[in-house]
């Protein structure tokens, strides 16, 4: 019985909550890691993409609650997600040719596209603020907990309690989905592979008549998918607040970089293992130990390998390990 | 004289911007500002160094500021006795430890071979030691956190006058540089730009959270001055008596003494502070100063010019027998080190520590886009951006309250677009910074003044 609590517990604080964030992160990270394959720059925007789209979707989910759509005990935010995705493939489009263009078509450096993507978040963090302002703001309905703590004690009898939020199940699902979608475009269908190939070698892509607008256009699309469904979802499980996205973006580039960068799956796999380092490392074990040692042998302390405040710094030492033994990342990176 | 041209023109025009905020708002704002823009100056020197001259990427420029800061904090407050005798033999313990650790790592490395044996017997001392560590400083920690927490709570410093701290500043955050070139610098531009901006994240996040050294996020406030507090300065005689003959003109009109005297007394408040900031000044003004000199000597030494051939051509600076990795790793130390220097000039005049306030934006993206925009390459333009930069971002709110009353003149006041705007007005310096980084990186990728390289 004591095993199964010490079960329960690490399921309900570090199993459950690590997936739904390393769902989030690995949503952001392949994001990041589409944008340097095919782009070849670090979208130092990424975080405050994000954040656009899911004010689209918030302005979306406002007029539908409005006019009195919802959908049941689904948050109404599922069904703002496609509008939001039109406007932010709307708005990338518009700031690839007004911006990028001109330096990818100069093949300039990809510290010069960088140093631009800076001058882009700053200009996207404005428009957010200015539309949305600043402030912490939660759009979830519809149903909160798919099991509630009381209810999975009064059905098991055990002592601990297991939460499953109906967010953190709805992340999973549609991290699953979106991710082999992904996954089944890039590796079957003929644009995704000619996509790898550009990623791979653009002059021989070119070459065998690849055309480099269409892939362009299409990556900026998919980009424009991953931003604004991974921001809602993040949203949807703690709040939308313009700075703590501008934030994520720091734990992504982390995940992305882990997983070798350029590397779809790689960084997928990058997200988890940022998140579940990050919650393994800072969370609190006492009770655990509590339950699976005899009495006489009770640690006295919290036993935390590090306080929660070094969460950040956590995936950030990982990267920086990373670097140091495996620049190309965990997966071997550079190749889409 | 000729070919300064621009460079004396620019200068202008933001010398007399500059004035002209002090005459339509007023001398303390007016100075406040240049003050900021004198450290922004140094700031960008040192980021300047090393992009324009190396064309190495610093995203970590936040983190050496607040280690600069840190060095203004620990120079320069009183030493707590009670926290010292509480903990301090701990933390001295725990210090010695780390050293122990690094020479015993040291010291296998040298002996074995390369071998995976060496890389667990390597970490196995980390880690036992991050373990011992913990249990030596945690009694230790708590100790001194408990002394008066309300008050210090924490080991305190050394009490110097604050001015060292910018001495201080510039090692400390050389030190740290050393550590981040050694472990950092091999990689590719856009990878040491990620790498820089997380590992000054992690420094944020220590001197956030180590309440014992750095007081966290309760603050440290009431540093020392180098310059004369206002309220002594208001109740010295040679100092109202200059206040009173620079406001004679002025005071000679009022005929009613009282009044006269009531008049004097709010000059010399106003006074007060303007002297204060007019010292700041004074200090910063030297400092870059200093600096320029010595970046401009640099700049056309033969060593300035290996440097811009490492950043030119590294393989063929290689070929020539220049040690690129052992250059590379110098330009970050000295410019990481010039930034520790502006981080301390901030705290000194501020007067307070507040690791809280310490945001990438602030400190690692906006003196990137004020290098940009000022002129990579050229110290001249590098100082430029700083001043331009940081008086866009300071002015940016009245421009923009400007500008939305002029777009929505046809809108009655209470109309919610209108109410809107005017109250994101402050987001408005977001954009104009993009823009305007977007605008110069397209039209004019060299900055303000380009860099200019003649034969001397």
């Amino acid at each position: 019985m004591d095993f199964l609590n010490a079960l329960i517990l690490l399921l309900n604080y570090i199993f459950v909550p690590a997936l739904a964030y390393g769902s989030q992160l690995a949503i952001g990270a392949i994001f990041v890691t589409l944008i340097y394959g095919i782009l070849r720059f670090a979208n130092f925007a990424t975080g405050d993409m994000m954040s656009f789209g899911t004010m689209v979707a918030i302005l979306f989910t406002w007029y539908f609650q409005s006019l009195g759509l919802s959908l049941g005990f689904l948050p109404t935010a599922l069904l703002a997600i496609p509008f939001a995705i039109l406007f932010m493939g709307l708005y990338m489009l518009i700031i690839d040719k007004f911006v990028f263009k001109y330096y990818r078509l100069n093949k300039s450096p990809p510290v010069q596209l960088a140093m631009v993507s800076i001058g882009v978040m700053f200009v996207t963090q404005a428009v957010v603020r200015i539309i949305i302002g600043p402030s912490d703001r939660r759009f979830f309905d519809g149903e909160k907990f798919l099991i509630k703590a009381n209810e999975f004690k009064e059905i098991t009898g055990l002592n601990e309690g297991l939460a499953i939020k109906s967010t953190q199940v709805i992340t999973i699902v549609v991290t699953i989905i979106l991710v082999s979608t992904l996954f089944w475009f890039l590796n079957k269908t003929k644009t995704g592979k000619s996509m790898r190939a550009y990623s791979d070698n653009e002059d021989l892509a070119l070459l065998s008549g690849i055309d480099p607008k269409k892939i362009v256009m299409i990556t900026w699309i998919i980009a424009a998918i991953l931003a604004t469904i991974g921001g809602v979802l993040y949203g949807l499980d703690k709040s939308f607040k313009p700075f703590t996205y501008f934030n994520n973006m720091l734990p992504i580039f982390a995940a992305a970089i882990v997983g070798g960068i350029g590397n779809p799956f790689g960084a997928f796999l990058g997200g988890y293992v940022i998140a579940f380092s990050e919650i393994l490392l800072t969370y609190a074990y006492k009770k655990f130990f509590m339950y699976v040692l005899p009495e006489s042998m009770e640690p006295d302390g919290l036993v935390q390998l590090l306080s929660t405040d070094y969460k950040f710094a956590v995936s950030f030492s990982i990267l920086v390990i990373v670097l140091l033994y495996r620049p190309s990342g965990i997966f071997k990176g550079k190749i889409l | 004289m000729r070919k300064n041209l621009n460079v004396i023109a620019a200068y202008s025009i933001m010398m007399g911007l500059i004035i002209l905020v002090g005459i339509f708002q007023s001398w303390n704002i007016a100075l406040s500002i240049f003050n900021l823009c004198l450290i922004s100056a140094v700031m960008t020197m040192g980021a300047n160094i090393q992009w324009g001259y190396a064309g190495l990427i610093n995203f970590g420029i936040m983190g050496f500021t607040a280690l600069g800061g840190l060095a203004a904090v620990l120079i320069s407050v009183n030493p707590v006795q009670e926290a010292w005798s509480a903990g301090g033999t701990n933390i001295l313990l725990s210090l010695f430890l780390i050293i122990g650790i690094v020479i015993a790592v040291r010291f296998v490395l040298k002996r074995y071979q390369k071998s995976k044996i060496r890389n667990y017997i390597i970490a196995a001392i980390i880690i036992s030691g991050i373990i011992i560590i913990r249990l030596v400083s945690e009694p230790g920690i708590e100790a001194i956190e408990e002394v008066n927490p309300a008050r210090t709570g924490f080991l305190g410093g050394l009490g110097l006058p604050i001015i060292f701290s910018w001495i201080v500043g510039a090692f400390f955050a050389g030190g740290l540089a050393f550590v981040i070139g050694k472990v950092a610098l091999g990689l590719r531009a856009d990878y040491l730009a990620i790498a820089t901006l997380l590992i000054s994240e992690i420094v944020i996040a220590i001197i956030k959270h180590e309440d014992w050294l750095t007081r966290g996020v309760k603050n440290v406030i009431g540093l020392k001055r180098p310059a004369p507090y206002e309220v002594n300065l208001q109740e010295t005689d040679w100092f109202i008596n200059l206040v009173e003959k620079f406001n004679s003109g002025k005071l000679a009109l009022i005929s009613d003494i009282t009044e006269r005297q009531a008049a004097l007394n709010q000059f010399v408040i106003e006074g007060s502070s303007v002297f204060v900031k007019l010292c700041y000044s004074g200090l910063f003004l030297v400092v870059v100063i200093i600096l320029l000199i010595l970046t401009q000597k640099a700049l056309y030494s033969p060593w300035g010019r290996m440097m811009r051939a490492i950043r030119d051509n590294e393989e063929a600076a290689n070929a020539m027998g220049k040690n690129v990795v052992k250059q590379h790793l110098l330009i970050f130390i000295l410019g990481s080190a010039i930034v520790g220097i502006a981080g301390a000039m901030l705290v000194t005049q501020d007067g307070l520590f507040t690791p809280g306030s310490y945001r990438p934006l602030r400190y690692t993206f906006l003196i990137w886009v004020m290098v940009i925009v000022g002129g990579s390459g050229n110290n001249f333009g590098a100082i430029l951006g700083g001043f331009v930069v940081w008086f866009l971002w300071i002015e940016a709110a009245p421009i923009g309250l400007y500008l939305v009353n002029l777009a929505t003149a046809g809108l009655e006041d209470t109309h919610f677009l209108k109410v809107h705007l005017i109250e994101s007005v402050p987001y408005f310096r977001f954009l104009m910074m993009g823009i305007g980084l977007l605008l110069i990186m397209r039209y004019r990728p060299k900055g303000i003044l380009p860099e200019k390289i003649e034969i001397k």
